[in-house]
């Protein structure tokens, strides 16, 4: 709880206009993206450098009260919603790109810069920041790191990980550290670096970025095989890997899922089809146009029953466009949507989407799936309705036996969204004991008193539960 | 301040009335942020985002919290440009919830006597009513010409308005004549018409742009249409459904649907974006009154706003466009686009003008602050929306902002008038410039 001696302390680090316990204000910031997640935090404040967040961390470590970083509130796995209260922090003064060095192809941003914006700058300079994440025109770098966010390039270019070079991080006792740095080595100590990215905001509060930047591809070129068995559409994603090629992206999306997409988008998508697959390579445009000849042709073999090459950008542009609202626009079909991120190793891609229909039918549920099959992280879909109580404990079962089988098949509980609360009963699975163990550890270390986005990643107890809440 | 009471009245409200589906509907994923000009011009505050309203109105309906003075500020800076709809891929229709909370707040609030008297007069007293629109016009004409207004603005007495609205004093276009507003045909016929057009005049556009009214019938002709203007017709009631006067707009609605299924037109055209958006929502409006509704669907279907149906009647290739050389600019009127889904036909028209270009401005989608009356009642959000426009529209280097709404186009006349370019820039209605381009020649 937050006392009235603790707020004024507050108010006089960052002043009063940055500081708000209004009720409104408290429950825009008490959800995220993900479904039938909602808590009420004390206050919300706005900081304007790492000074004043030192300063926040000092006071939430004295008096116990939780602290809760947030970017843009888009994530997937209920990590930015303050479910033990205390203060949600945003970084909405702290959004600038500091530099841009083509030297070094490094750029350095704060944490509250979009994704997207970042993006942007860096291409009109001919570089290239491959992490794409579907919300990338609204979320922030800062959340990407602290999520360490996929999307759809991971699967040539890797993710948000692989691009961080070096952090400025206060950490829960309001000490600033800084990792890693402008540099291709260094083996100064722990990869500290790699500890924070995806550490959702429980070890320390990420103030500042130096991220790594590469050439930006010469030509790309973008196309969609249409299939009538989602099998067969699988199978072209291994065989095309197995065939040695790297495409750029390489996304799977199932007839509802096209249809939901389409009626949003309305570029022309073809939805009496069962699959298809959204195929890109880029690269020197001879190696580019190979390429996709030859994985239009593995396209053809396993089955597919047309291969379409879009004839410009712009509609390159709307098909990703459209791939990328493919989880919002499942909302249409029904109140809630609920969609996890279950990831296999790609060979296995085929096994998973069919384990997925045979799951979904023997709940009697319709699960729709989409994802960056190219990578092998999948997300099925479940349209449902959280004030059906059967429906939604149908959709707990279904999910617990869809991670289960991920496990099986050498795969993990999340790709690229992140445990936060909704997967933290299924941690277990993918780590055992003492993997938790051994990350609690790690935890309590750095953090204990326990004030850095409590109840995230470690679960209370061991009851499975993705929506259901009792 | 809302009482107590009130509070809880209102909650209860909420409950019964709003649309629980499509509060669901939200997910939440916020593609949406981008989008609202209020969360961008309020520092990125979700608060002031249709996400964040949306989680406030639900939390209201689920008795979460209190619908207390911050929600109610929450809802009234929200300028319902509605530019957070074609993004949200769940397809949540945000104005719909929009204008059932703020007519549920309105209808429950009890307003202080000068607010309550001002919204009689304005709501029920004037803009119901065709002819007195017309004497009140009539009375700023009196003002303008008799000499008035040049000795207010002499002796200084317009420095006692608020800066902006002496501003806008200024901007306000030269009044017709009321005889020439009373005296304006019904029916206008075309060489050889190919469709019957039914014209929805506005109450502000048939009085204070009569001209542009007039340009548009003269547009409509050169495209090939018979004009007909019912006169039973009245204002299409958008200002009382985005104010919490439900009521009213829909008996205005009802009225409209009555003047116009008689003639059987094949279109239904208005030259006013904010109209055309609320006139093709009256299926919505009249969702629940089982005798209206079809009929309200009927008359939405025939909707289109003039620069649509010029374009789909190929007037700009029947008709020479042509003007001296300079840059035109084109500011989306927010309902145009975001409702009525009318924003390449405007474009395509204005670029088969010869002898100009045209040149599109920064962000010339995001809503210009104008909003119906929310310049006034929200004047300093409106001018740090205003200011943003105007830096776009000048690094554009435009001599002509073309708009296709009234309040668009009076906002953008304030914003030229605040930026001291009067002697360079120039706004102008779509009709007005168009109806000067075109020489008449058939080709």
């Amino acid at each position: 709880m937050v006392n009235i001696q603790i707020k004024e302390k507050l108010i006089s680090i960052v002043g009063a206009e940055n500081y708000d316990d209004s009720k409104a204000g408290r429950l825009v910031y008490s959800y995220d993206a993900t479904p039938n997640f909602q808590s009420m935090p004390d206050a919300v404040i706005s900081p304007r450098n790492a000074q004043e967040i030192s300063s926040i961390l000092k006071v939430c470590s004295s008096s116990g009260v939780p602290i809760v970083p947030r970017g843009s509130g888009t994530n997937l796995c209920a990590g930015t919603c303050p479910t033990e209260g205390g203060i949600v922090l945003l970084f909405k003064h702290m959004n600038k790109i500091m530099e841009i060095d083509e030297e070094n192809l490094t750029v350095t941003v704060q944490p509250g810069v979009i994704t997207l914006d970042m993006i942007n700058q860096v291409e009109a300079r001919g570089l290239f920041y491959p992490p794409d994440p579907s919300s990338m025109k609204i979320s922030t770098i800062g959340g990407n790191i602290n999520e360490n966010s996929g999307g759809l390039r991971g699967l040539k270019y890797g993710v948000t990980r692989d691009y961080v070079m070096g952090l400025e991080a206060v950490l829960a006792n309001g000490d600033i550290i800084r990792t890693g740095g402008k540099l291709a080595k260094d083996v100064a100590g722990y990869d500290f670096t790699r500890l924070l990215v995806g550490s959702e905001g429980t070890l320390g509060i990420i103030t500042e970025a130096t991220l790594k930047l590469i050439p930006l591809p010469e030509s790309k070129k973008t196309m969609l095989a249409l299939y009538q068995d989602l099998e067969q559409a699988a199978k072209s994603v291994s065989k095309i890997i197995a065939d040695k090629i790297i495409p750029a992206t390489l996304e799977f999306l199932d007839q509802p899922t096209l249809k939901v997409v389409e009626d949003f988008a309305q570029i022309g998508l073809p939805t009496d089809v069962q699959a298809v697959l959204l195929i890109e390579q880029d690269g020197p445009i001879e190696v580019v146009e190979k390429d996709m000849k030859k994985m239009a042709e593995i396209c053809k073999k396993q089955g597919a029953v047309s291969v379409q090459l879009a004839n410009s950008e712009m509609e390159a542009e709307a098909l990703r466009t459209a791939r990328r609202a493919a989880l919002s626009a499942l909302a249409r079909l029904k109140p809630t949507t609920i969609l996890e991120d279950a990831t296999v190793p790609r060979s296995e891609i085929a096994n998973m989407v069919k384990a997925i229909n045979e799951i979904s039918q023997k709940y009697g549920l319709s699960i729709c799936t989409f994802g960056h099959a190219g990578d092998g992280n999948l997300h099925p879909t479940c349209p449902a309705d959280a004030r059906d109580k059967d429906e939604m404990e149908r959709v707990e079962k279904a999910f617990e036996e869809i991670f289960i089988k991920a496990i099986e098949l050498g795969g993990t509980i999340t790709g690229e969204h992140g445990v936060g609360v909704m997967k933290a009963p299924y941690l277990e699975l993918k780590l055992g004991q003492a993997g938790i163990d051994a990350m609690k550890a790690v935890k309590a270390a750095l953090d204990p008193n326990n004030i850095l986005n409590p109840g995230k990643i470690f679960a209370k107890d061991n009851r499975k539960r993705v929506v259901v809440s009792q | 301040m809302t009482t107590l009471k009130e509070q809880t009245v209102i909650q209860e409200a909420f409950k019964n009335r709003m649309d629980e589906d499509e509060l669901l509907n939200c997910m939440r994923c916020g593609f949406c942020l981008p989008s609202c000009p209020t969360y961008v011009e309020s520092g990125f505050n979700e608060t002031h985002s249709p996400r964040g309203r949306i989680a406030l109105m639900k939390a209201v309906a689920d008795g979460l919290i209190e619908p207390d003075e911050d929600v109610e500020r929450s809802l009234d800076l929200c300028l319902g440009c509605r530019a957070c709809e074609p993004v949200c891929p769940s397809g949540v229709r945000y104005g719909h919830l929009l204008e059932e909370a703020r007519d549920i707040i309105n209808q429950n609030k009890k307003h202080s006597l000068p607010v309550k008297a001002v919204r009689n007069l304005v709501f029920n007293g004037l803009f119901p009513h065709q002819n007195r629109m017309r004497t009140t016009a009539g009375l700023l004409g009196f003002y303008q010409r008799s000499g008035l207004q040049s000795a207010a603005r002499k002796t200084g007495m317009l420095n006692w308005l608020p800066k902006n609205l002496a501003a806008m004093e200024k901007v306000i276009p030269q009044v017709p004549k009321l005889r020439e507003m009373k005296n304006r045909p019904t029916y206008f016929s075309s060489a050889k018409p190919v469709k019957k057009a039914a014209f929805f005049t506005g109450c502000l556009m048939d009085t204070m742009f009569l001209e542009t009214n007039n340009a548009t019938i003269k547009l409509l002709q050169l495209a090939g249409c018979e004009i007909h203007i019912p006169q039973n017709q009245a204002c299409c009631g958008a200002l009382h459904g985005h104010s919490g006067e439900k009521q009213t707009a829909r008996d205005l609605a009802k009225r409209n649907i009555e003047a116009f299924e008689k003639l059987e037109a094949d279109y239904i055209i208005t030259n006013a974006g904010g109209c055309g958006a609320f006139l093709v929502d009256y299926d919505h409006l009249l969702k629940d009154d089982r005798e209206w509704h079809e009929r309200a669907l009927k008359f939405s279907e025939k909707l289109k706003d003039i620069s649509e149906i010029l374009y789909e009647l190929e007037f700009h290739k029947k008709v020479k466009l042509e003007l001296p050389g300079q840059i035109i600019t084109y500011q989306d009127s927010c309902h145009l686009r975001n409702v009525m889904k009318t924003s390449m036909a405007p474009r395509k028209l204005l670029n088969s003008i010869e002898g100009i270009e045209f040149r599109e401005m920064k962000d010339a989608d995001r809503c210009c602050g104008s909003a119906g009356i929310y310049n006034i009642v929200e004047s300093e959000m409106s001018m740090q929306i205003l200011d943003q426009k105007m830096i776009h529209a000048k690094s554009a280097n435009a001599a002509v902002i073309v708009t296709s709404n009234p309040g668009c186009l009076l906002q953008m006349k304030l914003g030229i008038e605040r930026e001291g370019l009067s002697r360079k820039v120039k706004a102008v209605h779509i009709a007005d410039i168009l109806v000067e381009a075109a020489c008449q020649k058939e080709k």
